[in-house]
């Protein structure tokens, strides 16, 4: 007994080395599955607020193509609006409650695009009902998924992250595939398992597919640069080049979609 | 003893916001980003309680981990680089360091030089390792490794010249 004690006063240092550096390569392998990573995330007040003050400063610099990013965007919704025959825009409050999604503007703290495993904090929270599993984009095209929520911030996971699963498809045809992230340019991604029996040429776009309830189908995500058959050989792997410039984002839109739980009931309901 | 504690503390806070504001964002090459709050680790004095300083280089790790998302990778590769210290003074410095406490910012260009060196490529190697993961990976890690550990390097030497010298 005495000699245990003895050993464990005479080496604490390396023995404190080792409980150290287990836990943080246990934070590690946790942070790289997906929806595990709870403890370490900048989704928190302190990390949150010091992003914040550091953002309300440094906006002012990208304040005119932010202006100018607006007022495409607006131009665009403008367009849509006029077109549409059966838009009653005095009957705004029956919209909103038939709309089935959800959209709440946030402002980008932190994005980062550098690693395996990228994640973007957004300056909204469960305070505005922003939940797990939630689609985030832009004007351009997607951005990824929120992944945890604290009272005032979110962490989204960006599709520049190698857990990100989302389900897209060709714009001219209904074959539908995973986006998955390869961890080599943050300019592309890659759409895996779409059918051979595909029609697929470069320069084809990518929108996402109706199959997730995450995001609304036919937003936006990239055009086919690529198109290399799989190591099996029965599906393509199409390499896409993302509309969104995803290391420049200033500001995003979270989606809700309000039928989702419904929807999902009846999707698990059918499985059983 | 307070008002080194004091010292460390902004020490601590002043690289971690470096770091997370200004150094993660640099991206040079679409990836390079130097790891500034390294410094803290290397210009710890010598001749402090071990314990103590594992513990300082894990909370450091941490904090860095927290504002960058990456899970435990900084405070692994700090530990770890806190951790083997003792001997790569031994190999820059000479057994002398044991003995009278160094400044680093004083001390020989060669020395210091091969010190920083050592300790941000062990760091670097283990941080990326963890990062990507995968021994397929090993050229990314090494590419990784070598292009952000020799920014890292560089503006490591200018800020212990900088500000811990006493000229």
């Amino acid at each position: 007994m005495q000699q245990i004690i003895n050993f464990v006063i005479r080496n604490k240092n390396f023995l404190l080395f080792l409980l150290l550096f287990a836990v943080s390569v246990a934070l590690t392998i946790q942070s790289h599955s997906y929806h595990r990573s709870q403890f370490i995330s900048s989704a928190n007040r302190v990390t949150g607020g010091t992003y914040g003050v550091f953002s309300s400063v440094s906006q002012y610099f990208g304040l005119k193509t932010e202006n100018q990013r607006l007022q495409d965007e607006n131009q665009m919704l403008r367009q849509q609006l006029y077109n549409q025959q059966n838009a009653q825009l005095s009957n705004d409050s029956q919209l909103l409650i038939d709309s089935v999604y959800r959209v709440v503007a946030a402002e980008v703290y932190k994005n980062s695009y550098s690693g395996n495993y990228n994640f973007i904090t957004i300056n909204r929270g469960i305070r505005d009902s922003i939940k797990q599993d939630l689609g985030v984009i832009t004007d351009k095209g997607i951005v990824g998924i929120v992944d945890q929520s604290s009272a005032k911030y979110a962490r989204v996971i960006s599709i520049l992250n190698k857990n990100s699963k989302i389900n897209a498809q060709l714009k001219n045809s209904n074959h539908f595939g995973t986006l998955e992230w390869d961890g080599a340019s943050p300019n592309t991604v890659q759409l895996v398992d779409i059918s051979k029996f595909a029609t697929v040429a470069v320069n084809d776009t990518i929108v996402t597919g109706g199959k997730s309830a995450i995001f609304p189908k036919g937003i936006g995500i990239g055009r086919v640069t690529e198109v290399t058959d799989d190591i099996g050989g029965d599906t393509y792997i199409l390499d896409v080049e993302l509309f969104n410039d995803m290391t420049d984002i200033g500001f995003v839109y979270v989606i809700e979609n309000r039928d989702k739980k419904e929807r999902l009931e009846l999707e698990n309901l059918s499985n059983e | 003893m307070s008002s080194q504690f004091l010292k460390f503390l902004l020490r601590f806070v002043g690289l971690v916001m470096i770091q997370v504001l200004i150094c993660n964002h640099i991206n040079f090459l679409g990836y390079i980003n130097p790891y500034v709050y390294l410094v803290f680790i290397l210009i710890y004095p010598s001749q402090n309680n071990r314990t103590n300083f594992l513990l300082a280089a894990f909370l450091l790790g941490l904090t860095v981990d927290i504002f960058s998302d990456s899970g435990g990778i900084h405070a692994a590769a700090s530990v770890f680089a806190a951790f083997i210290r003792p001997g790569f003074l031994k190999m820059s410095f000479g057994s002398m360091y044991e003995h009278s406490a160094i400044k680093f910012g004083n001390a020989e260009m060669g020395s210091l030089l091969s010190y920083v060196a050592l300790m941000v490529m062990s760091h670097h190697v283990v941080m990326f390792g963890l990062d990507f993961f995968q021994l397929a990976e090993l050229l990314s890690i090494l590419k990784n490794t070598l292009f952000s550990g020799v920014f890292t390097i560089v503006l490591s030497v200018i800020i212990i010249l900088l500000f811990d010298s006493n000229k």
